[in-house]
């Protein structure tokens, strides 16, 4: 397959990580990206480093990083009268302090899992006389297509689609982790898809006001090993996935993102509130915003109690085998916390893959 | 949630196009895309075209590690 097999190349591969081992360096690296989680196991990178360079999983899934109380705000919103719910299939599993959008699909909520966001606009456009929400989820990759989608309702002159937006942001959640100083963290691997849209001088900041290096990585074995070396030999921040990230990044979407879009203080699980670190819908296109249009009713009573390690884990303090329910109560079949039921969370990648380290 | 493989265009009409990847023939939305063409090669996500694959950086970056070898 064009640009995947040549970035596979194994005499590539094994020639990279002769290179990192000959560096003889101890770092602990941070990839921000569920993607890059689930690749690194995938393609055994692990296995290929020295054992002094450690692999942390940051805050880099989308729906693991979602917090408890937006969990509970979208499964609050399927008691809206007649309502269907649309999402993302990754959110169905996620416990909120009381049961999942499963379980209320279940009871007999509308709850249609989309592709794409434009999926569930076209569910509005059938579907005239019921209200259609789509719980926005994900970073900057993901907000401009939500917010193409917001504006191709409003020149449809659709009155029945909204949009949660519990949208995220990289940069502030990557100045939060180093302001925190929780972990030592010698150097990032930095979302390839996020910077397509973002551009690699978004994290400039990193190394000018925390001396800390960071690289933009893309997804196959050279792209990711490449990095890696890259971050270790060079200290300073590159951009290794030059093929689709560049330095401005993609002018054309960012637009799209602040036309509908405003920078907002956002609620993060296991960090709290990160000002300015979130996206919330400009009054402007106010009409498709749920949560203006709707009561959201959160769960009454006493919250579940639950000994999940999710939130230390998305700040890198905690591995999840760390965890005492992990693989036993907790497994994907079974998820007590987001970062097992995503298939881009760090506990997930660990059951799958690599239960032993 | 991000797909890496990289979608080929085989039709467009207008802001919609026909992508395939690995034999799968999938709509895509150019919104986001500059000067689309038939033949490029485009990053996917979430139904939307993100980015066009620049060939010249790919072949690049393959080199550097090529003369390496």
């Amino acid at each position: 397959m064009k640009y995947v097999d040549e970035f596979k190349d194994k005499n590539v591969v094994a020639e990279i990580s002769r290179k990192i081992s000959g560096l003889n360096v101890s770092a602990n690296l941070m990839e921000v990206c569920g993607t890059h989680t689930m690749a690194l196991f995938r393609h055994g990178i692990r296995g290929l480093l020295p054992r002094n360079i450690k692999l942390l999983s940051g805050p880099g899934c989308p729906v693991c990083v979602t917090s408890e109380a937006d969990i509970d705000a979208m499964i609050g919103l399927c008691d809206v009268p007649d309502v269907i719910i649309t999402t993302f299939g990754d959110m169905m599993k996620v416990p909120g302090s009381k049961g999942s959008l499963l379980e209320k699909r279940a009871d007999g909520v509308d709850i249609r899992v989309v592709y794409s966001p434009l999926d569930a606009l076209k569910i509005a456009s059938e579907e005239r006389s019921r209200p259609v929400i789509f719980l926005g989820v994900g970073f900057e990759t993901t907000a401009p297509t939500v917010a193409a989608t917001i504006i191709d309702a409003r020149e449809k002159g659709l009155s029945n689609f909204y949009v949660y937006s519990a949208h995220k942001l990289i940069p502030p959640a990557i100045r939060a982790l180093l302001n925190a100083d929780d972990v030592r963290i010698d150097g990032f691997l930095l979302p390839g898809h996020v910077s397509v849209i973002i551009g690699s001088d978004a994290y400039d900041f990193i190394l000018k006001d925390y001396g800390v290096p960071a690289v933009v990585a893309g997804f196959e074995p050279v792209d990711i090993l490449s990095a890696i070396y890259g971050v270790l030999k060079h200290g300073k921040v590159e951009n290794k996935y030059s093929r689709v990230v560049s330095k401005k990044g993609n002018i054309k979407a960012q637009k799209v993102m602040n036309e509908v879009f405003e920078v907002a203080d956002a609620d993060w699980r296991g960090f709290g509130v990160i000002k300015n670190s979130g996206l919330e819908i400009k009054k402007k296109y106010l009409r498709f915003n749920a949560k203006e249009k709707f009561e959201i009713r959160r769960p009454s009573g006493k919250k579940r109690k639950s000994s999940c390690i999710c939130g230390e884990v998305l700040r890198g303090i905690k591995i999840p085998t760390d965890c005492r329910m992990f693989a036993k109560s907790c497994s994907p079949e079974k998820p007590k916390g987001p970062c097992m039921v995503s298939t881009e969370g760090a506990c997930a990648a660990y059951y799958k893959y690599g239960r032993t380290k | 949630m991000c797909l890496a493989i990289p979608s080929k265009i085989i039709k467009i009409d207008g802001v919609e196009a026909e992508v395939e990847v690995g034999g799968v023939k999938k709509r895509a939305n150019l919104t986001f895309i500059e000067k689309p063409a038939i033949g490029d090669y485009v990053l996917m996500h979430a139904g939307f075209a993100i980015k066009k694959i620049s060939d010249k950086d790919a072949r690049e970056t393959l080199d550097i590690w090529d003369k390496l070898k």
